[in-house]
């Protein structure tokens, strides 16, 4: 670690710019991937990036490598500097961050690096043994990995973490339908995959599905169904720059009770129960920010470029330069209600029930309507109890209504990934209880 | 290079492996974004790497590093050997992998102006110039372009003695009008949304788009969307535009005929397929007049290159032909179950990726039509134009598309402006509904890039030439009142 950062350091301070941020990320991870109980893909990656940002006379550039002998850095700065010349000023652009303490967070959990291949294909056959025995299957994926992130600027930014992820993604099946159940933690000996296997099991029920007629239900919604609603509203409309370009659905409304009163959600960087990281991509330390509170929307998460913009500071939102997103929120939570999942699946007389979402996509961002299907447990409830099995839905409807439309919300909470590694190892999570809702919209059904 | 990569050949011999193979990739990538008269990004990437796939005991096991150099090279197929041996443990039979004399070739994808040796000066200036024509209209209140070049340099080479290096040139470019008022958002884009289109050309492609040309229009329809009415709620015709129906092949007839989801083995994120292996040959997948080819030979295409990830030559396939079904995407280890050959279409997303079963060019055959015939024909429904959502179950058969515009189609012509237009379907049944096709002159090639797909994920290049086609009784306007 020392030898990164004395190499980081020396970027910076040999920098031609006015201001220099470098910022590395190094993994080394596995991925096991099994279907129809064997195990099919099966990888190891090692990779390292460092990632330039330059402003020069407020022009600002990025330059990413994940080859970088020392004798290269000359030719970085020659490159980054001829692409600087030819931009306009970015007026808007005020500074980088300067240094602010970051709390200390436990995110590297040392056990990670006792998951040898061998370690995992063997718990990954008990599990085919045990699903076997109820006359199933199993696919899924079984990763793990262990992330350096430096982060450094030339005004004096330096920040260092060391985090370790698990995720581990399982679907049961049978040619009548499927069940599902995944954990995600930064401390891999939490993970039971005999209870995750219970789990997905309880989901499949063995007769085949009935078809129900589209149109409005009460709904049921498992706290993985809950997180995928809560991540688009991350994206469509928690941030300050969908807030600044008059594109987020809190334009106007900040102060105003939007959502049923017993809605909470916010952003925790820092919360131990979701997956932390102490500070941001700009090394910013992460503020916990309120969005609704009791169902009045509050807040905005924002980096150093919108925090400029409106005079503000940053609440350690950045993203991986260059992120033309926004600030977006990737530590959501929502505050559990005071209902058990019985209790809530008890009082309906007839709705739905549903484990997770596929597919979803925006629809109308400024409504938040979203739509996608259900997958891998979708149920019929009658008179309080989960009875049939349906044929998976679509559904087309607007989050903020849905949470207009609150019944119950559990007490219980789940921290939930799809643990997607595009490009760059960078796992996020939505803690999200189970919610009771009226009058959800299913728009069709998935059938031949 | 080829010292290192002999070495390590001869070692997975010597361990005698089933069969092992390396590619070596170097990837380069330049995007531009300009949004509001000002450079929101410029970036630039290079990222190089290695990746070692093993065969061992009828068990594949993968391993791959940054770090370029005989020792490491040297330790990751030691790991690579190591997750084979241990997933041979957990496996229901070995892998049968079909034996394959290997090629030594080289391919490069033909240019005529590099899109890297074009001086950012110049690419910035066009940029600047097409947003700066999309501010003109005041309620255009985010106006963006983007470039992207995009070039990979790559080396296979097997155990069966392939040696194949390829370089693959890429670029594409796009606009977008985002018009605001009140609580109304509208954006219209061109030549597509997401960033615009993509080729593997050389800047001449760029040049061809002509951003500036098409940058008032877009602007004013971004405008009249702000008042137009909303899209009705009715079963009626629709007629898609090229670019909308090229991402309606790409989720409802592209993704299902992947062999791998038919398989399951995508089930855990991708998800399945509808179809299954001996529904090729009979099932009827849409009218007679719907014909598709997988064609990775396409000059242009998005998912056009030399060889796949396997070594497999690319090719020219039949999918669909009078509506039925006719053969599968498929890779080496899958190609067998149907009793044929690998069609090569395997694809890993760089070095740090294994190869996976990845659309090519799947491309909609042009009809006879002209599109002023098509809505001439139609007595009442929708002309939809431009992506804006999609989202399909992960089985492929229930979908919904939501498109920046629509117009009404009233007694052969176009009419009013619509907004907020979607429409749903089954996909068996949508594409037997399909009674018209356009004609060659409409035809185009549109460039997916960013298919995503596998764990760890990857993102694919791929491309669906298509025309314009009409389909009857599609249900539009899917939302529920208020």
């Amino acid at each position: 670690m020392e030898r990164k950062l004395a190499y980081l350091k020396r970027i910076v301070e040999d920098s031609p710019f006015d201001q220099t941020e470098v910022v590395l990320l190094t993994e080394d991870s596995s991925l096991t991937r099994f279907a129809h109980s064997t195990v099919h893909q099966h990888v190891a990656e090692r990779n390292a990036t460092l990632i330039l940002r330059g402003i020069f006379n407020k022009r600002i550039v990025v330059l990413t490598r994940n080859l970088f002998p020392p004798s290269s850095v000359e030719s970085l700065f020659e490159k980054a500097l001829s692409i600087a010349k030819i931009q306009p000023p970015h007026e808007e652009f005020l500074s980088l961050p300067a240094p602010k303490p970051i709390p200390e967070v436990k995110t590297y959990f040392e056990e990670i690096e006792r998951l040898t291949p061998r370690k995992k294909v063997e718990a990954l056959k008990k599990l085919f043994q045990k699903v076997k025995g109820k006359g199933l299957h199993a696919s899924g994926s079984f990763s793990n990995g262990v992330v350096e992130l430096f982060v450094m600027n030339s005004l004096g930014v330096e920040a260092y973490q060391k985090y370790s992820d698990l995720v581990f993604h399982l679907i049961v099946h049978d040619h009548y339908g499927s069940g599902y159940a995944s954990f995600v933690s930064r401390n891999p000996s939490s993970l039971d995959i005999d209870s995750l296997a219970q789990e997905a099991t309880e989901r499949v029920r063995r007769v085949p599905e009935i078809t129900i007629e589209p149109g409005e239900y009460e709904a049921i919604l498992e706290p993985y169904a809950v997180a995928e609603l809560l991540s688009f509203l991350g994206y469509l409309g928690f941030h300050a720059l969908a807030f600044q370009e008059n594109r987020s659905f809190f334009c106007n409304r900040l102060g105003e009770r939007m959502v049923d009163e017993r809605v909470t959600i916010y952003d925790d960087g820092l919360d131990l129960e979701g997956l932390p990281i102490p500070f941001d991509f700009e090394g910013v330390p992460k503020k916990k920010v309120v969005f609704f509170d009791s169902g009045v929307a509050q807040g905005l998460t924002y980096d150093s470029f919108t925090a400029g913009k409106e005079g503000k500071e940053s609440t350690g939102h950045a993203l991986m330069a260059p992120n033309t997103e926004g600030p977006i929120p990737v530590n959501l939570f929502m505050k559990g209600g005071d209902s058990t999942l019985k209790e809530m699946v008890r009082s309906v007389r007839k709705g739905i029930y549903v484990t997770r979402f596929h597919y979803t996509n925006v629809v109308e961002p400024m409504r938040a309507v979203l739509t996608g299907m259900t997958r891998d447990g979708t149920f019929l409830i009658e008179e309080g109890e989960i009875k049939t099995p349906v044929k998976n839905l679509r559904f087309t409807e607007s989050v903020l209504k849905l949470l207009s439309r609150v019944k119950a919300i559990s007490k219980e909470r789940k921290l939930c990934s799809e643990g997607t590694v595009y490009f760059r190892r960078f796992i996020t999570g939505v803690v999200a209880p189970a919610l009771h809702v009226d009058g959800f919209y299913f728009s069709g059904v998935s059938q031949l | 290079m080829k010292e290192f990569i002999e070495n390590i050949l001869d070692m997975a011999k010597l361990k005698k492996v089933d069969y092992a193979d390396i590619r070596v990739v170097r990837r380069q990538k330049e995007e531009i974004e300009v949004k509001n008269g000002r450079i929101e990004a410029f970036v630039e990437e290079e990222d190089s790497g290695f990746g070692i796939r093993v065969l061992f005991h009828g068990a594949w096991g993968f391993a791959c590093s940054s770090e370029i150099n005989k020792r490491e090279m040297e330790r990751v197929f030691g790991k690579a050997l190591k997750i084979a041996r241990a997933s041979s443990r957990a496996i229901k039979g070995k892998v049968f992998f079909p034996q394959r004399e290997g090629k030594v070739d080289q391919y490069r994808t033909s240019i005529v102006i590099d899109p890297f040796q074009v001086s950012p000066e110049k690419k910035v200036e066009l940029l600047l110039r097409s947003e700066a024509l999309l501010r003109l209209r005041p309620k255009v209140k985010i106006s963006e372009a983007f470039m992207g070049s995009y070039k990979t340099d790559k080396i296979f080479a097997s155990t069966e003695g392939a040696y194949i290096e390829q370089t693959i040139i890429e670029c594409g470019a796009g606009i977008s009008a985002t018009a605001i008022e009140g609580s109304e958002v509208q954006v219209r884009s061109y030549p597509n949304s997401f960033r615009g289109n993509f080729a593997t050309r050389g800047y001449e492609w760029i040049e061809e788009l002509d951003l500036e040309k098409n940058a008032e229009r877009v602007a004013e329809e971004a405008v009249q969307l702000l008042s137009a009415k909303p899209c009705p709620s009715k079963v009626t015709t629709l007629i898609l535009d090229s670019s909308q129906l090229a991402l309606q092949i790409h989720e409802s007839i592209g993704h299902p005929i992947e062999m791998d989801r038919v398989l399951g083995t995508e089930t855990s994120y991708a998800g399945t397929s509808f179809l299954r292996p001996e529904m090729v040959g009979n099932f009827r997948y849409g009218s007679e007049i719907v014909h598709v080819f997988a064609d990775a030979t396409y000059p242009g295409g998005l998912g056009t290159f030399g060889y796949d990830d396997e070594g497999i030559e690319a090719q020219r396939v039949p999918i669909i032909s009078n509506g039925i079904l006719v053969n599968l995407l498929t890779s080496r280890e899958t190609a067998p179950l149907l009793g044929k050959q690998s069609n090569g279409t395997m694809r890993a997303d760089g070095w740090n990726r294994i190869p996976l079963i990845r659309m090519t060019n799947i491309n909609l055959e042009p009809g006879t039509w002209t599109l002023e015939e098509m809505i001439g024909e139609t007595k009442e429904g929708l002309f939809l134009s431009t992506n804006r959502s999609w989202s399909i179950d992960d089985r492929r058969i229930n979908f919904q598309f939501g498109t920046e515009i629509g117009w009404e189609i009233k007694n052969g012509r176009l009419g009013e402006i619509v907004k907020n237009p979607t429409y749903t379907g089954i996909t068996p049944t949508f594409w037997r509904s399909c009674d018209a096709i356009a004609n060659r002159d409409h035809w185009q090639m549109w460039g997916t890039p960013n298919c995503g797909k596998g764990e760890p994920g990857q993102v694919a290049h791929v491309g669906h030439g298509t025309a314009p086609a009409r389909f009857r009784k599609v249900q539009v306007g899917v939302m529920k009142n208020g």
